[in-house]
């Protein structure tokens, strides 16, 4: 009997290994037939805007949308950017552009660096009534933006600072808060409670603690408040035309102001261009970043 | 005997739910004591509590005879092992182990020299420019181990320092703490569910249930001589037995009788009278019944096997008698078929009895 265990098992006739799956089979049909139409759908208008922005308004009147451009000119982005005329000023968007930059950049550095410390003192270090805090600063988050403009208006008003880019900057502030302050909040409580009490037996302070051994734990979910900062300030329409003058409108409202202008023939190409030139920029963020955003999200949300 | 820690009348309540109450413990200078209990009774926070980490509600904490009730947790001379490790990810081993020096602004060469003597005893030398991730469970918890060294402390706070590291790491780390305590001498306070880490760590063992301790006392005699009826089933593996009966008298001698089987009391040292009629519970070790085996001035029992579970160097063997399962441990030679009936003899003398109502060592 026990030579049988020692020879070596015959292979039987009948299944063996792995199981094989046919590239056509129905299922990867669905699959890969429902990505395709989805991808369509999105690339298309996409599609459009570029060719359109490439051709000539002449090529344009013809009403081909969806040919190629005969004869590719890049002077409708150039005047797009350069000599589009907005009212008064025939200066093109690369005004409303600095201004985004202007407003983008602080609003996006003051608010992180404000919600992250939030978040991680909501997270670690529990006050009397931080829950309660906590819970108001979440109501924050589904007031409706309307309700509130006109008393910020008049805010800013008293405060002398209506029409200026720093009172620009601090509404955009003060809007990301609840949800930066909840996505910080989350991260920080997701890690181990011991760490902390750990680099407290070490001495370390809030501060210390906070520099030294939180935000450098930290990056993914500083990455995804970053890009949603970015792009919700970016592509903000309504503050940056309620509380600034028309000097420091941002890219958005002056591409709406391109764009929508009555007067003279409808430039097409111009229009394109503006609007893929105002889109660029979160675009970029996303493509640079999105492997991270997706990382982060996915780090902030589970443990929350 | 100098105090090394003393905690005196602490209480801790988070809002109207009470964790710790009145609690009062004294641990002397160079002690190795454990705070042995389940989960959720109460341990790890009095352990927090005296790292201060947990800001108590009431009572004094006192370590090497300083009031350390209002002080941060860095200043309290305490170093404090996680279960976690909490070892800080992005930093090497070395920034691991200095972090808390440099914290304190101590000089260079001073923090050199002490992280070289704390890898030195704990042989992480070949690790220090390692991060975190790259270590082992158990190299982890020695570089955290390392950084509670460092600090040059009085007192070493364990929090299940060895509950998530595999059976056998478990068992190595366990021996080289016991050594590390023997070399160091400082005072050591060890949180833990597990009672083989109590039974073999602890110079004294303090059992917890809802925040109260049951029992404070030297690892053998929690063992052999429990307070009450949950230290007695809390310890030892597989449990104690325990057989409900009343006390009665027959001819001038105490027994113990569970459904009309009677256990004599005569070698029982007992600290109080055992009155006849009361309701009491016995319990005996596993090990302190003979199979088929006199014991001196023992009596028999006749039982009947129901499982053997041959475990190697002993077995165990689960018999009825007077109506209840019992385990037995016996030499892992002797071997006995189910259904076969035997005769016990308890040793009376390593026996304990509980009032059934109080539940506390008669």
């Amino acid at each position: 009997m026990s030579d049988i265990a020692i020879n070596k098992p015959v292979a039987m006739a009948g299944p063996r290994g792995k199981r094989p799956r046919p590239l056509f089979s129905p299922r990867n049909i669905m699959i890969y037939g429902t990505l395709f139409v989805a991808a369509a759908y999105y690339l298309l208008p996409l599609y459009v805007m570029v060719v359109t922005s490439l051709k000539g308004m002449p090529e344009i009147r013809l009403g081909n949308i969806f040919s190629p451009p005969m004869e590719i000119t890049f002077e409708p982005w150039v005047k797009a950017w350069a000599t589009a005329c907005t009212g008064l000023n025939c200066d093109g968007l690369s005004r409303g552009f600095w201004n985004s930059v202007r407003i983008t950049i602080p609003s996006v550095v003051v608010s992180i660096a404000i919600a992250s410390v939030n978040g991680y003192a909501l997270a670690n270090w529990r006050f009397k009534g931080s829950e309660l805090f906590f819970s108001i600063l979440v109501v924050g988050a589904f007031i409706p933006y309307q309700v509130m403009i006109y008393p910020i208006v008049i805010v800013l008003r008293e405060m002398g600072i209506y029409g200026t880019l720093t009172g620009l900057i601090i509404v955009h502030t003060i809007f990301g808060m609840p949800i930066l302050t909840l996505l910080f909040r989350n991260y920080f409580a997701s890690l181990p409670e011991e760490l902390f009490k750990a680099a407290r037996i070490d001495g370390a302070g809030f501060w210390a603690i906070y520099f030294q051994i939180m935000l450098p734990m930290a990056l993914p979910i500083f990455v995804v408040a970053m890009i949603l900062q970015v792009t919700g300030i970016w592509n903000d329409f309504l503050f940056g035309v309620v509380f600034t003058r028309p000097e420091y409108y941002p890219m958005t409202v002056q591409l709406n102001n391109i764009v929508n202008s009555v007067q003279g023939v409808k430039e097409y190409n111009v229009n394109m261009a503006a609007t893929i030139l105002t889109g660029a920029v979160p675009l970029i963020v996303y493509f640079v970043s999105g492997r991270l955003f997706v990382r982060g999200i996915a780090a902030g949300a589970v443990k929350g | 005997m100098n105090s090394s820690v003393s905690i005196k009348d602490l209480s801790l309540n988070f809002g109207a739910v009470s964790v710790l109450e009145h609690l009062d413990l004294e641990i002397r200078d160079g002690e190795f004591l454990v705070l042995l209990g389940s989960s959720g009774c109460g341990k790890s926070t009095l352990l927090n509590c005296i790292a201060g980490l947990l800001d108590i509600s009431d009572g004094q904490i006192f370590i090497k005879g300083k009031n350390v009730t209002w002080e941060e947790p860095k200043d309290r001379g305490i170093g404090m092992v996680f279960q976690s490790y909490a070892l800080y990810p992005q930093m090497t081993v070395e920034k691991n182990l200095s972090f808390g020096l440099k914290v304190a602004k101590l000089p260079q060469a001073e923090i050199d020299k002490r992280v070289a003597r704390a890898a030195e005893i704990l042989q992480i030398q070949p690790l220090l420019k390692r991060k975190p991730s790259e270590l082992s469970g158990g190299q982890r918890q020695r570089v955290a181990i390392g950084r509670a060294l460092v600090r040059d402390v009085d007192v070493f706070l364990f929090d299940e320092p060895l509950s998530n590291l595999d059976a056998k790491l478990r068992s190595e780390l366990r021996v080289e703490i016991k050594r590390l305590h023997q070399s160091l001498k400082n005072t050591m306070i060890y949180v833990t569910h597990d009672q083989i880490e109590a039974l073999t760590l602890a110079d004294r063992i303090a059992v917890m249930k809802s925040g109260v301790i049951q029992q404070l006392a030297d690892p053998m005699t929690i063992y052999n001589f429990p307070e009450n009826r949950f230290v007695a089933g809390f310890i030892g593996s597989p449990s104690m037995n325990f057989f409900s009966g009343e006390i009665v008298d027959r001819d001038d001698h105490k027994f113990v009788r569970v459904n009309g089987v009677d256990f004599g009391l005569d070698a029982y040292p007992a600290r109080s009278p055992l009155e006849t009629g009361r309701k009491v519970v016995l319990g005996v070790r596993p090990e302190h019944v003979k199979v088929d085996e006199a014991l001196a001035g023992g009596e028999f029992h006749d039982a009947v096997v129901d499982i053997e579970e041959p475990m190697g160097a002993d077995n165990l063997l689960w018999l009825k008698l007077a109506g209840q399962t019992m385990s037995v441990r016996i030499a892992g030679n002797r071997r006995y078929a189910p259904g076969k009936p035997v005769k016990l003899s308890f040793d009376m003398s390593m026996a304990s009895v509980f009032d059934a109502v109080t539940e506390n060592r008669i």
